[in-house]
This record gives C-alpha cells, sequence and structure tokens, in this order.
C-alpha cells in the first residue's frame, strides 16, 4: 500500500525531513502499525518515535488513533501534541 | 463563517467591523486576542515561530466552528490564526463570535479558543535567552476543552 507520510515540529526535526512517500507491506493497516513500521526501520526513525512522546496522527487531516485504517493513497501525519492559540 | 492562516498581522479593528458587518440583528461581538509573551516556563522569550499543517489546520478550526454553530445561537464567528515569526507583545491569534445577546456569544468564543488549543495542527517554537525549544502543551488545555463536554 503506497502511502504520503508526513512529519512535524519536534518530530520533524528529530527524524531530519518533513515527510516521505513510501510502500508499506501486508500487514501495515492502521495507524498504530504504520507508526511500528516506521520505528523497526531503525534511525533516525526508531530514535525520533521513542523520543518524541506523546505522538498524535492524522489521516486524510482528520485526528485519528492508532486503530485508525488506512487506505491506498492516504496521507498519515505525525505530529506531537498541537500548542497553537 | 471565516478561518484564516496568514503570517501577517492583523487589524482588530477592521476584522471586527467586517465581521459585523451591516446586519442589524447583531446584539453582541464577544473576541479573544492572544498574545505573544515575553516570558514562559520562567524564560525570556526573544520570539516565537508558529508552524502548521496546511490543508488541515484550516479544515479542523472549520470543524470547531461548525461545533459551536450547533450548540449555541450565533450570527457569524471568525477565527485568525498567524504562522510565522512573532515578537513578544505581537497579535497571535483571533477569534470573534456575533451574536444577538451576550451569554451565546462569549460561550462559543470561549469554546472556540479552548477548542483549537487541542484540535488545530499549530506548533510553537520558542527562542529563549537560554537557547531554542519547542513549547510543550499543557494539560490544563486539555482540562479546559474537557470541560466543555
Amino acid at each position: 500500500m503506497k502511502l504520503s507520510v508526513l512529519y512535524f515540529a519536534r518530530l520533524r526535526d528529530a527524524i531530519g525531513r518533513s515527510g516521505e512517500h513510501i510502500d508499506v507491506p501486508a500487514g501495515v493497516a492502521t495507524v498504530g502499525e504504520l507508526r511500528a513500521w516506521l520505528a523497526q526501520r531503525g534511525a533516525p526513525w526508531s530514535d525520533a518515535f521513542a523520543q518524541v512522546r506523546p505522538i498524535r496522527a492524522a489521516v486524510d487531516q482528520a485526528m485519528a488513533v492508532d486503530a485508525t485504517e488506512l487506505r491506498e493513497g492516504a496521507e498519515v501525519a505525525f505530529f506531537p501534541p498541537v500548542t497553537g492559540g | 463563517m471565516t478561518v484564516r492562516v496568514q503570517s501577517q498581522d492583523f487589524d482588530l479593528g477592521a476584522e471586527l467591523a467586517a465581521l459585523r458587518g451591516a446586519n442589524p440583528r447583531v446584539g453582541a461581538i464577544a473576541t479573544f486576542v492572544g498574545l505573544a509573551r515575553d516570558v514562559n516556563d520562567g524564560r525570556d522569550v526573544l520570539d516565537i515561530t508558529l508552524e502548521h499543517y496546511p490543508g488541515m489546520t484550516e479544515r479542523a478550526l472549520e470543524a470547531i466552528v461548525d461545533q459551536a454553530r450547533q450548540r449555541w445561537d450565533i450570527i457569524d464567528a471568525l477565527i485568525v490564526h498567524r504562522v510565522g515569526t512573532i515578537a513578544p507583545g505581537e497579535q497571535i491569534v483571533l477569534v470573534a463570535v456575533t451574536g444577538m445577546h451576550r451569554h451565546d456569544a462569549f460561550d462559543a468564543c470561549r469554546f472556540l479558543i479552548d477548542y483549537l488549543k487541542t484540535d488545530a495542527p499549530f506548533w510553537k517554537k520558542e527562542r529563549t535567552s537560554q537557547g531554542t525549544r519547542w513549547v510543550e502543551a499543557r494539560s490544563s488545555d486539555e482540562r479546559a476543552r474537557a470541560a466543555w463536554k
């Protein structure tokens, strides 16, 4: 499944890039599974996901949870809790 | 309803005049203006830089306004949020609500800023006299949002 992944704020700084286009294997079907799959690729993702906690996520620009299911071509964003206003 | 994300400052008077328009039913305008402080968590703040998630930010703000409209009897609402680098004393955010009466306008305005704080994808980084740091989310903001349930 092809996905567009975006990183924001402290998490983007820790990973060193603002996003990537990836093709995930079968078995990566939810937000939580995607985060685990990204982290198991090693540095910098493993360190970044370990250091920046908690992590929030959005799928197709709507807030998501670990159980949120992914679809082909989805835009998935990971970021720290928001601090606007 | 209008939501805007912009780098430039906003003119409070002009924004309120435009929101009110020529509608003679407007009996109340409630406003919240958030400003950049020169101190945070015990450090002097030189400036802050706000980033956001273009596209999602606007959708999130519109969704928050929709919720307020369903909950209170208001006429219109406006949210203007700045991004980029902002110096202490400058305006960051404007939330304004018009209604026939003050109670609905006040409550909707407070609801909008409380929800914006936890649901809209903005992040602040501050430059202080002791270096640059990302601003941590506050649990008090989560409690303020939860109080509206």
